[in-house]
C-alpha cells in the first residue's frame, strides 16, 4: 500500500436538518482525488441532500465541506461552480428551450469574462472569446457523443442524450470534481455500459467523479471507493468488495433477517 | 426574366427561412420611404406620429430584455420612462428658475439622453437589488407598486416637479450641424447649431436611436450575457449550479431595460416639450407589455412590429374610428344610424364610447389566432407546441393503458 491518496473533498461532520427531520446526520468521509467515488443507500437516505449541501443549493446546518482544503459550506452555488465543482441533477434540469449547443455554451459562463460593454459593442476580445466557447462546446458534445443533436432543443433530445448533455454542460465549467446524481437512472443495460465507459473517459481527463447511483452493477463496476448512507447516517465505507460483504449494508438494502 | 425569376426564388425561399432579415429589411425600407412620402403629400403630422411610435419601440425593446429574455415580469416599467423624462425636463428647461436657479438649467440633449439612461438604470438597480430575490408573481407585484409610486411622488413633490401641472417649455434637441434640404422645403444647405423643431428632425433622431439600440440589444442577446438570461428564465437553480450569478444577471437585465426606458423618456420629453405625471400611468406600462407579448416575446423584430401595430391601433385607428364609421354609414345609405335617438347616441359617439371594447376585442382575437405573437421567437413557438404535444401524449398513455 502506498500513502493515502490526496483528498479533494472532505465531508467533516456534516448535518442537515429540515425542521425536525434530520436528513443527513453527522456524516464524515473523504473523497480521494482522481478516483471514482460512489455514494449509495436506499431511497431517502440523504444522498441528494448531501450533494445539495456540497454545491450550495441547501447549505448544511452544521459541519464543514472542505474542497481542496477550503471550507465551502454556505458558499453560494455559482461560486461553488467557479471553484471547480460541477454537478448533474437526479431529475434532469437542462435549459429545455435552449439548443444542446447553447446549453453547453452556458456552462462556459463562469470561465469567460466578456463584460457588458464588450458584449454590447462586440469587441475583438469578445468575438475571440465567443469563438473559443463555440469550439469548446462542440468538443464537449463530441466527447459525450451527441454532436448530431447540437442544434436541437434540449427537451427534444432522446432521454439518454439528455443525461449526456447534462454531463457535457457540467464539464464545460472545467470542474476538478464532478458530482453525478444517478447518471444511469432509467438507462437500458446497453446505455449503462456506455455510461461506465464515459465515466472512465472523464477520469482520464484528470477529473474526480463522485456519483450517486442505485444500480449496483454500475456502482460495483466503476467505482473504487464507496460510502453507504442509510437514514442520513453513514453505515459503511470501503472498496466495493468490502461494502458488498458488510452486514449492515445488506440489512439496509434487504431488511433485517428474522 | 432572370431578374424576375431571381426575385421569385428569393421570395419563395428566403423570407420563410429567415423572417428576421426580411422584417429588418422591410422596416429599414419603410423608415426611408415613409418620410419621403409624407413630405411629398405635406403630411408632417404623420412623420411626427411615427417618431412618437419610435419612443414606444424603444420602450418595448427595453421591456423585452426584462420580460422576453430574462423572464421577469415587470408591471411598473413606465416608472423608468417617467424618471428619464423628468430628468430631461428638469435639466433642460427654464423650469428650475422656480427653485431659484436663474434661467433654469439647459444641458444639451445628447448628454441628457445618456444621463437619463444612467439615472433610470440606477433606479432599476435600486429597485431590483432587494426585490429580484423574489420570483414570478411577487416580483410583478413589487414592480406594479413601484410603477404607481413614481408618478405619485412626482405629483406630490411640489415645486421640484410642479405637481400635476407638469413642466413645460422643455428644450428641443440641438444638432451641432444639420443638413437642410428640399425634403423640408428649404434649399439644400448645411446649418450649424440648429434646434430640431420639425417632425422630420425628430423622426431622423428617433430612427438613429432605435437602430443603435436594436444593434446593441441584438449583440447582447448573442453574448454570454444573453445566454445567461435565457438560462435563468428556463431554470434558475440549474443556471446557478452552472456558475451563473443569478441575482446579478437578473439585476443587469432589469437595469438595461430601465436604461432604455429612461433613454426613451428623455427623447419623449424633448419631443413633447412637456411632461406631466399623467403621461406615465399604469396604462402605459400595460400598453408596452401588450406590445411585447403581442409582437412576439423574446424576438426583437417581432417586438418592433408589435409596438408599431399597437401604436397604430391606439393612436390612429381608434381615434379615427368614429369618423370612418360616419363616412361608411353615409356611403352605404345608413345615415339614419348617425342620428341620436333615445338611448342610441348616434354611431360616431357610440364608436368613441366603445373604443376600448374594440381594442380589447382586437387583442383577444389576436391572441386566439396567434397565441405565440405576430412574430414569435423560436422558443415561444416551441413552448406553445409543447402544450398541444403533451395533450396528445396524455391521450396516448390513456389509450395504451386502456388496451392493456
Amino acid at each position: 500500500m502506498n500513502a493515502a491518496p490526496e483528498t479533494i473533498l472532505g465531508i467533516d461532520h456534516v448535518t442537515k436538518r429540515f425542521g425536525g427531520l434530520v436528513a443527513v446526520d453527522d456524516v464524515s468521509f473523504d473523497v480521494p482525488r482522481g478516483k471514482v467515488f460512489a455514494l449509495i443507500g436506499p431511497n431517502g437516505a440523504g444522498k441528494t441532500t448531501l450533494f445539495n449541501g456540497i454545491t450550495g443549493l441547501f447549505p448544511p446546518t452544521s459541519g464543514r465541506v472542505l474542497f481542496e482544503g477550503t471550507d465551502i459550506a454556505g458558499v453560494r452555488p455559482h461560486q461553488v461552480a467557479a471553484m471547480g465543482i460541477a454537478r448533474t441533477f437526479q431529475n434532469i434540469r437542462l435549459f429545455e428551450y435552449m439548443t444542446a449547443f447553447d446549453n453547453v455554451r452556458l456552462g462556459r459562463h463562469c470561465r469567460t469574462h466578456a463584460a457588458l460593454h464588450q458584449a454590447l459593442f462586440k469587441t475583438r476580445g469578445e468575438r475571440a472569446e465567443e469563438k473559443a466557447i463555440e469550439q469548446r462546446a462542440m468538443e464537449l458534445l463530441r466527447f459525450v457523443g451527441i454532436e448530431r443533436f447540437a442544434h436541437t432543443f434540449a427537451r427534444n433530445l432522446p432521454y439518454g442524450s439528455q443525461r449526456r448533455l447534462e454531463i457535457a454542460r457540467a464539464l464545460a465549467t472545467d470542474p476538478r470534481l464532478l458530482l453525478l446524481d444517478e447518471p444511469a437512472a432509467g438507462f437500458t443495460p446497453q446505455e449503462k455500459v456506455e455510461l461506465m465507459a464515459l465515466v472512465r473517459k472523464i477520469i482520464g481527463l484528470g477529473i474526480t467523479v463522485f456519483l450517486i447511483e442505485h444500480d449496483m452493477r454500475v456502482v460495483m463496476n466503476v467505482s473504487e471507493h464507496i460510502v453507504v448512507l442509510d437514514h442520513g447516517e453513514k453505515i459503511a465505507e470501503g472498496s466495493p468488495a468490502e461494502v458488498r460483504a458488510d452486514a449492515r449494508v445488506i440489512e439496509a438494502y434487504l431488511g433485517k433477517s428474522a | 426574366m432572370t431578374v424576375i425569376g431571381g426575385l421569385r426564388r428569393l421570395w419563395e425561399t428566403d423570407p420563410r427561412r429567415d423572417p428576421t432579415t426580411l422584417t429588418y429589411t422591410l422596416l429599414a425600407i419603410g423608415a426611408v420611404v415613409v418620410p419621403l412620402l409624407a413630405a411629398a403629400t405635406g403630411g408632417g403630422y404623420l412623420v411626427g406620429q411615427i417618431a412618437d411610435a419610435g419612443v414606444f419601440v424603444l420602450l418595448a425593446i427595453g421591456l423585452n430584455v426584462v420580460v422576453g429574455f430574462a423572464g421577469l415580469l415587470d408591471l411598473g416599467y413606465a416608472a423608468f420612462f417617467a424618471i428619464g423624462a423628468y430628468m430631461y425636463a428638469e435639466l433642460a428647461s427654464p423650469y428650475l428658475e422656480a427653485m431659484g436657479i436663474h434661467g433654469g438649467i439647459h444641458l444639451p440633449f445628447w448628454i441628457l439622453l445618456f444621463v437619463g439612461m444612467f439615472v433610470a438604470a440606477g433606479f432599476g438597480a435600486l429597485l431590483g437589488a432587494p426585490t429580484l430575490r423574489l420570483r414570478g408573481d411577487y416580483l410583478a407585484i413589487v414592480t406594479l407598486g413601484f410603477g404607481e409610486i413614481v408618478p405619485r411622488v412626482v405629483r406630490n413633490l411640489g415645486t421640484l416637479t410642479n405637481g400635476v401641472n407638469g413642466i413645460s417649455a422643455v428644450d428641443p434637441p440641438e444638432v451641432p450641424a444639420w443638413i437642410s434640404g428640399p425634403w423640408s422645403g428649404d434649399p439644400f444647405k448645411i446649418v450649424t447649431d440648429l434646434k430640431v423643431t420639425d417632425a422630420v428632425g425628430y423622426y431622423l433622431i428617433m430612427v438613429v436611436l432605435v437602430t443603435v439600440c436594436v444593434v446593441l440589444v441584438n449583440n447582447l442577446y448573442r453574448s454570454r450575457i444573453g445566454r445567461a438570461w435565457m438560462a435563468v428564465r428556463e431554470d434558475e437553480v440549474a443556471a446557478a449550479a452552472m456558475g451563473v450569478n443569478t441575482v446579478r444577471i437578473k439585476l443587469l437585465a432589469f437595469a438595461i431595460g430601465a436604461s432604455l426606458s429612461g433613454f426613451g423618456g428623455a427623447f419623449y420629453a424633448s419631443k413633447l416639450a412637456y411632461v406631466s405625471p399623467g403621461n406615465f400611468s399604469f396604462l402605459v406600462s400595460v400598453t408596452i407589455l401588450v406590445m411585447v407579448v403581442l409582437g412576439g416575446m423574446g424576438n426583437i423584430p417581432g417586438v418592433i412590429v408589435g409596438s408599431l401595430v399597437i401604436y397604430y391601433i391606439l393612436y390612429n385607428f381608434l381615434p379615427d374610428l368614429p369618423g370612418h364609421l360616419t363616412d361608411m354609414a353615409n356611403a352605404f345609405g345608413f345615415s339614419g344610424l348617425l342620428q341620436q335617438s333615445g338611448d342610441w347616441p348616434g354611431l360616431a359617439e357610440e364608436a368613441s364610447r366603445l373604443k376600448f371594447l374594440v381594442f380589447g376585442s382586437i387583442l383577444v382575437a389576436t391572441m386566439l389566432l396567434r397565441p405565440q405573437g405576430l412574430m414569435p421567437s423560436r422558443v415561444r413557438e416551441q413552448e406553445l407546441q409543447k402544450g398541444t404535444h403533451e395533450d396528445t401524449t396524455i391521450e396516448d398513455v390513456g389509450a395504451a393503458t386502456g388496451a392493456e
